[in-house]
């Protein structure tokens, strides 16, 4: 009935065939070449190289591409409409900022050591802490001030970002060299129980962000308005931040910072399909991975058999289409 | 007796800075009312204590009967819309617009439209003559579309009261009598019951049933157009001296500037 429904529908499935192909093209891509055909025989014979590379490490990557690209792309998307600006995304909001922070303390003080989930754990709780910071700092007289807290955001990050120079400046090489990495992000996480919980908590924060879908629409019309809609947006926008903020800190937590796929991806969704949360949500999720998927694919071929750090190729590939496609399009870009 | 909409003793705003006291007053169903007065005099903060932007301090407002301030938000937004006077212009289309007034009839996990919806706003787009703008972009129309476009989502709500705040500001005189004769049409046509912020008082005196002045948080007057729109009562609330007369075709209240230098002149 109504064509809006319809070519949503169309884009969803365009959007699960192009997954598709990358995930193809990600898996049979590397130093061990893997084609279709070759799949059933790989899979009956479990001693193989072939089996090992797929199930040990493409296959894990795989999934981490996919919930790190679609987790960073929805909480910007998310971040975009709650500031109903579209320069937000988890780095600008010094979420990202935070995290590594956290990390480079752990690296530091030689924490990592005790376990795998180290790492993880710290950079999640750098992500949230600068969330409450930035929230809290942007309390006024008990209102939330939407302009003031994107403010706060920038400032926090830029304070996270010197305290973590301090660290790397008084650091052995060691822990530098380690959170240099860390900080330039990479999908090379071995530990199967991360991946899996950072795939089931982006699936997880995807659901949860449905439910906020019309009131991330009416927000486009403002916060007053979307409160004459019948909205209650001082409880639904601190919901909202905190799915966001949840779903950077997974993202931050296993893969380290990797910037711009919050910031161009629901961009470019936006241009192709408009601003309707409803399909938005679900395909900036979708294009989010896919970036990652083939980003990451890019990442570990280009210079084989070394790896460039995955943010190389997101900032690079991501800001270039960005620009292209800004500078070419005549429609009046606008994020409400 | 319980009135169609009634506001008892009410006061808001911002205490230490400004407040708004004492305000009483009622309104029958299908009245068209104008509020007018002095910039800063209280009205958009009227308007912010009707619609619960603003909680109020002290008083209380009814809509048939029932307490503004225990209605729900969704509840209010199905009773009570509002049209600001800055019309958020984005890139979505008219259409898209307009439905979103249909946000507050929305199920818990209602994710479409629906076809009811779809009908409901149609009606409107139709009734604001502005059917076929739908597919055109918020951005693209002009200021006396956009204003029709927020009257059309108002209206797709389907309120009890709708609060105008400035319609006509920034209007040419075309669409300024466009837009009050068609909310006058609907107040009449539908029942629809119409609380306007204006700030041109020969078209409040024209169109509105009648009229609440303003003056420093406070109500001056209140009552028919022409019982309030009268010289004396003008100079005091607004400090200028006018001269006011009736239309000689539709006997309404007209009030007439007159400058410094005729002033002197005269006197």
């Amino acid at each position: 009935m109504q064509k809006k429904y319809i070519k949503w529908m169309l884009f969803l499935v365009a959007l699960f065939v192009l997954l598709i192909i990358s995930i193809v093209i990600s898996l049979s891509s590397g130093e061990v070449k893997i084609t279709l055909a070759q799949l059933p025989e790989i899979f009956s014979n479990k001693d193989s190289i072939e089996f090992t590379v797929l199930t040990k490490i493409r296959i894990p990557r795989l999934f981490l591409a996919i919930s790190v690209g679609g987790a960073l792309s929805l909480s910007g998307a998310i971040l975009q409409g709650i500031y109903r600006n579209p320069l937000v995304e988890p780095y600008t909001l010094g979420i990202s900022g935070g995290a590594a922070l956290g990390v480079a303390i752990a690296i530091v003080f030689g924490f990592q050591a005790a376990s795998f989930a180290v790492l993880p754990l710290f950079g999640f709780a750098g992500a949230i802490i600068t969330l409450f910071l930035v929230y809290f700092l942007s309390l006024k007289k008990g209102a939330l001030s939407i302009n003031s807290m994107l403010l706060i955001g920038v400032m926090v990050s830029f304070v996270a970002s010197s305290a973590m120079m301090f660290l790397m400046s008084i650091s052995t090489p060691d822990n530098l060299q380690s959170i240099v990495f860390w900080v330039m992000g990479s999908l090379d996480e071995s530990n199967n129980l991360l991946v899996r919980t950072a795939f089931y908590s982006s699936i997880a924060g995807l659901f949860l962000s449905y439910f906020f879908a019309q009131t991330l629409n009416a927000l486009r019309l403002g916060e007053i308005k979307a409160k004459h809609l019948g909205i209650n947006t001082k409880v639904t926008v601190k919901l909202l931040f905190v799915v966001a903020s949840l779903l950077t800190g997974i993202a931050v937590s296993v893969a380290g910072v990797i910037g711009f796929v919050g910031l161009v991806i629901p961009h470019l969704i936006r241009l192709i399909i408009g601003n309707d949360y409803r399909i938005l949500i679900g395909s900036s999720f979708l294009g989010g991975a896919i970036f990652l998927i083939l980003s990451d694919t890019v990442a570990r071929t280009i210079i084989s058999p070394n790896e460039l750090p995955i943010g190389v190729i997101t900032g690079f590939v991501g800001g270039l289409v960005f620009i292209v496609v800004l500078s070419r399009s005549k429609s009046n870009f606008k994020l409400n | 007796m319980n009135q169609f909409f009634q506001i008892n003793d009410f006061s808001c705003g911002y205490p230490g800075k400004f407040v708004l006291e004492d305000i009483n007053f009622e309104i029958k169903k299908g009245d068209f009312v104008g509020i007018i007065g002095p910039n800063g005099s209280g009205k958009t903060t009227l308007f912010k204590g009707i619609s619960g932007e603003l909680n109020a301090l002290s008083g209380s407002s009814k809509l048939k009967g029932e307490f503004i301030q225990n209605m729900s938000l969704k509840e209010r937004a199905q009773n009570l819309a509002v049209v600001t006077q800055n019309i958020e212009v984005g890139s979505m289309t008219v259409e898209e617009y307009v439905l979103m007034g249909r946000i507050p009839y929305r199920k818990q996990f209602q994710f479409f439209e629906t076809k009811k919806d779809f009908q409901i706003a149609e009606k409107y787009l139709d009734l604001t003559g502005i059917t076929g703008l739908k597919d055109k972009y918020m951005n693209a129309l002009s200021g006396g579309e956009q204003q029709l476009a927020g009257i059309a989502r108002a209206l797709t709500q389907e309120p009890e009261l709708l609060l105008l705040d400035e319609p006509t500001s920034h209007l040419d005189i075309t669409h300024q009598v466009q837009i009050l004769n068609l909310i006058r049409r609907l107040s009449q046509q539908l029942g629809l019951t119409v609380l306007m912020i204006i700030h041109d008082l020969n078209l409040a005196g024209e169109y509105c049933d009648s009229l609440i002045m303003l003056e420093n948080g406070r109500i001056h007057k209140k009552g028919l157009a022409k019982e309030v729109l009268n010289y004396a009562d003008i100079e005091a609330v607004y400090d200028t001296v006018v001269i006011t007369r009736t239309n000689p075709v539709s006997g309404k209240p007209v009030v007439f500037l007159v400058s410094e230098e005729t002033f002197k002149k005269e006197n």
